[in-house]
């Protein structure tokens, strides 16, 4: 019996990552190579956080929290978003405690989509979204972001796309990996767009909390009307380096929460315990290690413009998360040829940009999340390197 | 943070950053912050460069102290003028008029015990506005000044995550 022929037809239409091949070769040579190809802050957890969830193990508070997660933790989760985002949710009603954004992302998209309904995918995005709706069995409707225009969504783009099929966006900004942010601006024509078409939108804001000054961030659920009509998506991985302890969350109308807790229920029961209990320390008390985090990558981020304008690769500039997203085009390689000839040659792992959508070809994403020493000496080691292909 | 206090935070971690190295950073002028450091210097806001050091790790012997002080302030010259007669002594390392049960902390280093404890009983002991001095010696110097001495940083982050 051949075992692949038993698995389901749904799981068939996820496609294997398109740069395996690289990403094999990058594992292979972990430990010898700069890396800076990680999707994570390099900062560990702030201890203050940590000891929090050591506390709560010696108080013995070691068991299922309520579905929904504790109700301590979600009001600090309302007081947050209230203070950052100058959004109003009810603790008890309208927020979900995940396992990471991740979550949240599959379960909102479950909760929502019918077979056959089609969700929009502005690319290049976070790899899962796609996925996601395919398991929902949902047909993903990609919008190739322009880089001309710094990768934003566009109301034009939006509209070309909306069908009397289409159920839902899904968008993620600060932008996995372009960097890209969606001001108050930019934001107002698409919230008018989904407001005339009546569908709804996933807003994953995972790095909110990482936008650059003057920059701000802005929730699309903050234009009058739009609440209801959004579920956002936050966590605590990228704000607070906590991402080992998947604590994400979702918050949105009630009707919808609640149905994502029926989902949550049977298949996760409640997130962990003790990355709750750190979690709300984290809320409480954190913001100074967030500012000083950012601050950090701030000038890691600058490190990295200033070693891209040297070598001559174009590069708008990234006001968000911790990547920059420049185009190679100029070398006359692919991306996944440029990743793996840098792999080898320098020793420094960075990813390409096709791994996010076919828009992403022609760019790679180069994650500032490691250390200043890290990032100089792979700038310099970038600069060599492109230096020998124009 | 305003620019100047950035400056002094990047080069209090890191002494051996350059101007251009801040500038990037900052993304400012490279010339500017040449100035304003050269200007934080001239003003005695930084005092100097140093580096941190594991001596433990060396074959140099050294040990160091922290001695509690009590004193009797002097008229009209307060704690200040019996301080500046301690700590004009090349082995005290620092130096701190404290509040609590005693006055003065002071941080000696010397090459052996022996040396140490001879230093506060012939020097420091027996000054006239000295009431008493307890001496400590440190075992071990786990965190100096926000560096931390020892601890295992193993680097097992996944080589690729999207």
């Amino acid at each position: 019996m051949n075992p692949e022929s038993k698995l389901s037809e749904i799981v068939k239409t996820i496609p294997p990552s398109a740069i395996r091949k690289f990403f094999d070769l990058a594992n292979e040579m972990k430990g010898e190579v700069i890396s800076l190809s990680i999707g994570e802050p390099d900062f560990v957890t702030p201890w203050p956080i940590c000891e929090a969830g050591i506390f709560s193990l010696e108080q013995g508070k070691t068991h299922y929290s309520p579905n929904t997660g504790y109700i301590e933790f979600r009001d600090e989760i309302a007081k947050y978003m209230k203070r950052k985002f100058s959004l109003t949710y009810s603790a008890k009603e309208e927020i979900l405690v995940t396992v990471g954004g991740s979550e949240a992302i599959d379960n909102v998209i479950r909760s929502l989509v019918n077979p056959g309904d089609e969700v929009i995918i502005p690319e290049p995005c976070f790899v899962s979204y796609k996925a996601c709706v395919l398991l929902a069995g949902g047909i993903p409707v990609v919008i190739n972001c322009n880089p001309e225009n710094g990768f934003k969504l566009t109301a034009d783009d939006l509209t070309k796309v909306i069908s009397p099929k289409t159920k839902l966006l899904i968008m993620g900004y600060p932008n996995n990996p372009t960097g890209a942010i969606m001001s108050k601006e930019d934001l107002e024509p698409i919230a008018n767009v989904i407001k005339e078409s009546g569908i709804m939108v996933v807003s994953d804001e995972l790095y909110a909390e990482l936008t650059y000054q003057p920059a701000e961030h802005y929730s699309i659920a903050q234009f009058d009307d739009m609440k209801d009509r959004t579920i956002v998506i936050n966590g605590l991985s990228k704000a607070f380096a906590m991402t080992g302890w998947r604590i994400g969350f979702a918050a949105g109308p009630s009707e919808i929460i609640a149905a994502m807790n029926r989902i949550h229920q049977y298949v996760i029961m409640s997130s962990p315990s003790i990355s709750q209990y750190a979690a709300i320390e984290a809320l409480r008390n954190g913001d100074v290690f967030v500012s000083e985090m950012r601050d950090e990558y701030n000038r890691r981020r600058r490190i990295v413009l200033n070693a891209l304008s040297r070598c001559g690769l174009d590069c708008f500039e990234p006001l968000g998360a911790f990547y920059a997203f420049p185009c190679i085009r100029s070398t006359n390689l692919t991306s996944s040829e440029f990743c793996e000839q840098f792999l080898m040659e320098e020793k420094v792992a960075i990813v390409p940009g096709s791994a996010f959508g076919e828009s992403g070809e022609g760019f790679v994403r180069i994650s500032y999340a490691a250390s200043i020493e890290n990032i100089t000496k792979a700038m310099e080691k970038l600069v060599a390197f492109v230096s020998r292909r124009k | 943070m305003n620019q100047k206090t950035e400056i002094i935070s990047l080069l209090e971690n890191n002494a051996k950053l350059t101007a251009q190295d801040i500038a990037i950073q900052l993304n400012v002028d490279p010339a500017q912050i040449a100035e304003e450091i050269a200007l934080l210097e001239k003003q005695k806001i930084i005092l100097g460069y140093r580096s941190i050091i594991n001596w433990d790790l060396t074959e140099k012997d050294s040990v160091t102290a922290m001695i509690e002080v009590k004193i009797t302030p002097q008229r009209g010259q307060g704690f200040d003028r019996i301080a500046h007669r301690i700590y004009s002594f090349p082995q005290v390392k620092d130096c701190f008029l404290m509040s609590g049960g005693f006055d003065l902390m002071i941080i000696i280093e010397g090459k052996t015990l022996k040396e140490v404890a001879m230093f506060v009983s012939e020097k420091i002991a027996p000054l006239e506005s000295v009431v008493a001095t307890a001496t400590h010696f440190i075992l071990k110097k786990y965190k100096m000044q926000g560096t931390i001495y020892e601890f295992p940083l193993i680097e097992d982050r996944e080589a690729i995550v999207l």
